[in-house]
């Protein structure tokens, strides 16, 4: 099988379980971004893929072949650091060409393929600079242009963009997945950030201790998050308690919701809904009863403040359906069975 | 932060001290060396205020430029042994664990509160043929007999390595500790095994620290008199034995003073000129 598989990967330091039994295949030319709050092995995970680290269980295959146990530097894969790591004592020429160079790769070819890759980010005539001379957005092409320099079967990139300020960093995002689909190069991206995952992947892995709580399209995870963390961790969300009477009606915050089932023979769930499905109408007449708290209108964007019994909703809208309502005012709430994920954990 | 220009003389009293210090402890000695270093000798380990170069000139023979010539060899050979060893052992050590660390750490310091003489005596005992480590080889089948090692050219490298490897380490230790694991890790995931990763990697991005260390130790070895004496024979022994030589045994300071100033002249033409190239490469 071809493509990059993880089975039952497991890293332990002492005690310590950073990657615990991680199985996941990465078909050839995909982009996935390991996604997760920092401490949940993501890097980890990263490491073990690049061979910096060796997993304490389970095996790594890439392009059929077992490389569990091959040493970094005959992986040929191109990996770039979150803190770049351009080396300090070579021009941007050389430190693209580095790769090459230790291949032992004629001159006039490693000239030819800077050349090349200069071009591809858009640094051309950068050759003969010193890389402390560059501008951060241009140490990180730099980066990626070395990492790409043999044309590696995988692409790893470790929070590449998290030392760039917001602006560059978006404008990053959109590059490197064009980058990625033009060179149809394997890409895995390890990131904190949420919004550059949904840029960039084509599947999203969220972890979180040491384990994948789901892998899927960036839309999926978002439509339809597996458990109450991916969906907390995935934008905004409520997370509102759902129970079932004896006769099998759910009801949330006090009021029975037609259309929403909890899973068979379950009582108690949670019930996962995006502010920007919450309605706010008037009260009675079936809807959940609450009361106004807080409105803060971001412009493109009003987020109202909803207490409901002790629960807080926040519902999102459009300046175009501005909520007609004020801070203190009882309000209802609507919930569409339809854009609600009920989740068991 | 951007500081404000001493504007009074007030601001500059931090200055005094050191300069003071300065002064009387290193000025004021070295010149009187100079000048003492054209006084004309009197017979009787007197000496006359003059000015003359005789003692400059009796030092321009082939006996003393080739122990000039030897005591440099000496001290670059110390030098470079030291950064050789030094570089890979203080790169193991910054990446092991603090504790490693530290006790190493701890040991090579106390190295430091040894004596000169201490050191000498303990070698010479070590390389001796009745008490010294041959008699362990013979012991593990080794050697057919114990031998001594000492008096030779490798007895006085070892002891001068041995104490000037600590200032090798604690100076290449901090810039280790700074160096950027990620760089070597990168090499790595370049295609560089770890050896060559060092070479290509971690050696380049170190230069300028590896240049201080030898200017350094090479230094500090040119001043060692007495390991040259205790562990060589006499054609391994430095400028220094024979400057001590003369100021002490033979009673003349002028000679023994001007051989003092040149060894400095010389030691320092060599440094700047090891400082040039540096730059040099650097530009290019």
């Amino acid at each position: 099988m071809s493509g990059l598989n993880l089975s039952h990967v497991t890293k332990q330091f002492g005690n310590f379980t950073a990657v615990n039994d991680v199985s996941l295949s990465v078909p050839d030319g995909t982009f996935v971004c390991l996604l997760g709050p920092s401490g949940c092995g993501k890097t980890t995970l990263m490491r073990m893929i690049a061979g910096l680290d060796l997993p304490t269980n389970g095996s790594i295959e890439l392009g059929g072949a077992d490389i569990t146990a091959v040493p970094t530097h005959k992986r040929d894969l191109g990996m770039v650091f979150q803190s770049l790591a351009l080396f300090p004592h070579l021009t941007v020429g050389e430190n693209i060409a580095y790769s090459l160079r230790i291949r032992g790769t004629p001159k006039d070819v490693q000239k030819k393929r800077v050349d090349e890759l200069l071009a591809m980010i858009h640094l051309p005539g950068f050759a003969d600079r010193s890389v402390a001379k560059l501008s951060g957005g241009q140490r990180q092409r730099v980066a990626i242009a070395r990492a790409l320099a043999i044309s590696p079967k995988l692409f790893l990139l470790d929070e590449p963009l998290s030392a760039l300020d917001a602006k560059l960093r978006e404008a990053m995002q959109v590059e490197l997945r064009q980058l990625q689909q033009r060179l149809g190069i394997t890409t895995i991206v390890v990131t904190h950030d949420q919004r550059e995952a949904m840029t960039m992947a084509d599947t999203v892995v969220v972890m979180n201790g040491g384990e994948i709580r789901q892998a899927a399209a960036p839309v999926d995870i978002y439509r339809r998050p597996a458990d109450s963390f991916v969906a907390d961790f995935i934008g905004q969300t409520n997370l509102l308690p759902v129970a079932a009477d004896s006769t099998g009606r759910a009801s949330v915050l006090g009021e029975v919701i037609e259309g929403i089932t909890l899973p068979a023979g379950a009582a108690k769930g949670m019930l996962s809904v995006r502010p920007e499905d919450v309605q706010l109408t008037a009260p009675g007449h079936g809807a959940i009863a609450g009361t106004v708290t807080f409105i803060r209108d971001l412009g493109g964007a009003i987020e109202t403040f909803v207490e409901a019994g002790s629960t807080q909703v926040i519902a999102v809208s459009s300046p175009r359906n501005r909520p007609d309502v004020s801070v203190g005012q009882s309000v209802g709430i609507r919930l569409d069975p339809a854009t609600s994920v009920v989740l068991a954990r | 932060m951007r500081r404000e220009p001493p504007q009074r003389l007030a601001d500059y009293g931090p200055l005094f001290f050191p300069a003071g210090m300065l002064t009387v402890f290193f000025v004021v000695p070295f010149a009187t060396m100079i000048a003492v270093s054209f006084f004309q000798r009197e017979q009787g380990g007197f000496y006359t205020p003059a000015f003359v170069f005789d003692n400059y000139a009796r030092f321009l023979s082939m006996f003393f430029g080739k122990v000039l010539g030897f005591s440099l060899f000496l001290a670059v050979a110390v030098a470079i042994t030291c950064v050789v060893i030094g570089i890979p052992f203080t790169y193991l050590l910054s990446r092991s664990a603090r504790k490693i660390q530290v006790v190493w750490l701890v040991a090579l310091l106390s190295i430091l509160s040894l004596s000169e003489v201490m050191i000498g005596f303990a070698w010479s005992t070590l390389f001796s043929r009745t008490a010294g480590v041959t008699n362990l080889f013979v012991w593990l089948g080794l050697m057919a007999q114990p031998q001594a090692l000492t008096p030779s050219f490798g007895a006085v490298m070892t002891a001068m390595t041995y104490q000037a490897f600590p200032y090798t380490v604690l100076v290449l230790y901090p810039a280790l500790v700074r160096l950027d694991p990620t760089l070597t890790e990168a090499a790595r995931t370049l295609g560089a095994s770890p050896v060559k990763a060092f070479f290509t990697v971690v050696v380049p991005a170190l230069r300028n620290t590896i240049l201080a260390t030898l200017i350094m130790v090479f230094i500090f070895a040119l001043g060692s008199y007495l390991l040259p004496q205790l562990l060589g024979r006499p054609q391994h022994w430095t400028l220094s034995v024979l400057i001590t030589d003369q100021a002490i045994y033979q009673s003349n300071m002028p000679f023994a003073a001007a051989m003092a100033v040149f060894l400095v002249l010389v030691s320092l033409a060599l440094v700047g000129l090891a400082l040039y190239a540096g730059q040099q490469r650097q530009a290019k």
